[in-house]
């Protein structure tokens, strides 16, 4: 026993090593790669106007932090997103249940489903600013249009996914529909529910900056947009940055509350 | 003894796209208090229809089910356990009394006993996962027996098993059922487990399936099903029903 063990931490030394090996790497690919960037730049390789560089990126969000901008891009953005993925899960849980109550409503809306699902959302933008208005309304809907209909097929498929003579054992009890939905079915998909969480805030994401990009006077969407417009690509690298940064956060704490939920 | 349940000229017919099957076609049979019925019959014969039919999961197309008794509770158990993984073993077992809305104290105090009983006690605030086959079949039989059936309908319920726990399970149903006195009707496709748990065998042929014979089973020295393939009876019951099953490889 002692030996096996003994074994057991050689291994995981080993793993460590590997695992610590691969943590540098990461680091030093984006050391050198921001490193060549500032020097290639005041080198005057790479030209800043078209480029900018990590240090006018970093002197850049300074300055939209001390006019306090920042945080307000950063806010509205978050809310949106916050917004476009509650709506998103509550409705999407929702209309899954419709469906597999219904049968024949599913039967009907598929092939419509099937067909939004492969249209680029993004081609109804110009459509909703006319229909909603040129405001944060828009830019929602934009959201819940592209997570919306992913959240109700992921949900609706872990539905069809339950063991059919679990059912069965229920309706031999007498179970009535409700009592199906309420004791079977609902917790046998908690963990289909919970994973299409991170599908969906991706989603969300991804509607927001589009909305964004299309209506909006603050966001980090907009910030990247104005930037572009005035041909100002310090503003526009740090939109991107600072995206990057909060998709992260965002990703990982949803990944976090997936394994706080899932754990038992 | 009386006939708790009768069957009729049973009939069911499936409609398909395309045509109707036959699936069940004129059975009769009497099934009386306290009896162990196992029907064999080759795959796809309907035999599974026939206890769906019982358990009033499916429509009869035609004929006649009477059951001789007021308030005819039918217990029903199925292949596989059917155990809920996020349920404890104890809201596993009162699940369906749950749902009938009947979890009176009696009735949880009942299920309880019955898993002490049955060596389930220590795990009743556990999960499905941490048990081991054989004992998930036996909570899936006390969540039947908790409605308090009049009779149990098992369809197949040791086939998702290994042979030797099968073996040791199918021991362990018979003496739960044989001590909690219930009348049952099992679907087997395993000819030795059938003589072996029941007082009759019911042969049914191929679909359209008709009652082809009843086998009346009589071993010397009968007790638990594990002895009674050693009774001297055994073969020739097995050869005898193997013959009239015409399985065709």
């Amino acid at each position: 026993m002692r030996k096996s063990g003994k074994i057991s931490t050689l291994l995981s030394d080993k793993e460590k090593r590997f695992n610590l090996l691969a943590f540098i790497t990461q680091i030093s690919i984006i050391v050198i790669f921001l490193l060549s960037w500032e020097i290639l730049t005041r080198l005057g390789v790479i030209n800043t106007f078209v480029f900018s560089s990590p240090s006018l990126i970093i002197k850049t969000i300074k300055e939209l932090f001390l006019t306090g901008h920042l945080v307000t891009h950063l806010t509205t953005t978050f809310l949106e997103t916050a917004i476009a993925f509650v709506l998103g899960i509550v409705l999407g849980l929702l209309v899954a249940l419709i469906l597999y109550s219904f049968k024949f409503i599913a039967k009907v809306v598929d092939p419509f489903l099937t067909l939004i699902n492969s249209l680029p959302k993004v081609a109804l933008g110009p459509i909703l600013i006319i229909w909603i208005g040129a405001n944060t309304k828009s830019i929602i809907v934009m959201a819940l249009l592209i997570n919306l209909i992913v959240s109700i097929v992921t949900i609706y498929n872990g539905f069809l996914n339950i063991d059919e003579n679990k059912i069965k054992l229920l309706k031999s009890f007498g179970a009535t529909k409700g009592q199906i939905l309420r004791k079977l079915i609902i917790p046998a998909s908690y963990q289909t529910i919970v994973s299409s969480l991170k599908l969906n805030i991706s989603m969300s994401l991804i509607g927001v900056i589009m909305g964004e990009f299309l209506v909006s006077k603050e966001g980090l969407g907009y910030l990247i947009m104005y930037g572009t417009q005035v041909f100002d690509l310090n503003l526009v690298m740090s939109g991107i940055f600072l995206l990057l940064i909060f998709s992260y956060i965002l990703y990982k704490a949803i990944s976090l509350l997936e394994k706080k939920l899932i754990k038992e | 003894m009386n006939n708790l349940v009768e069957i009729k000229n049973l009939t069911k017919t499936y409609h398909t796209k395309k045509e109707e099957v036959e699936a069940i076609c004129n059975i009769s049979l009497d099934i009386k208090e306290g009896e162990f019925i196992a029907i064999v019959g080759s795959s796809g014969c309907g035999k599974s229809t026939l206890l769906s039919i019982l358990a009033n999961l499916e429509e009869k197309t035609g004929g006649q089910i009477t059951f001789n008794k007021k308030d005819f509770v039918i217990g029903y158990m199925l292949q596989n356990d059917c155990l809920l993984d996020w349920l404890t073993i104890l809201d596993n077992a009162t699940l369906g009394l749950d749902i009938q809305k009947n979890k009176t104290k009696e009735n949880v105090d009942y299920v309880k006993k019955l898993l002490k009983t049955y060596d389930l006690d220590s795990f009743k605030d556990k999960y499905p996962k941490e048990l081991s086959g054989g004992m998930k079949q036996r909570v899936a039989l006390i969540r039947t027996l908790a409605i308090r059936p009049d009779i149990l309908l098992l369809d197949e319920p040791f086939s998702a098993l290994d042979y030797q726990t099968r073996l040791a399970v199918s021991d362990d149903v018979y003496k739960i059922i044989k001590k909690e006195k219930k009348t049952v009707i099992m679907v087997t496709h395993d000819l030795a487990e059938a003589i072996s748990l029941a007082d009759r065998v019911v042969v049914l042929s191929k679909r359209p399936c008709q009652i082809k014979k009843i086998y009346d089973i009589k071993l010397t020295n009968k007790s638990n099903p594990i002895e009674n393939r050693k009774a001297k009876e055994f073969s020739d019951y097995y050869e005898k029903i193997w013959q009239n099953l015409d399985v065709v490889i």
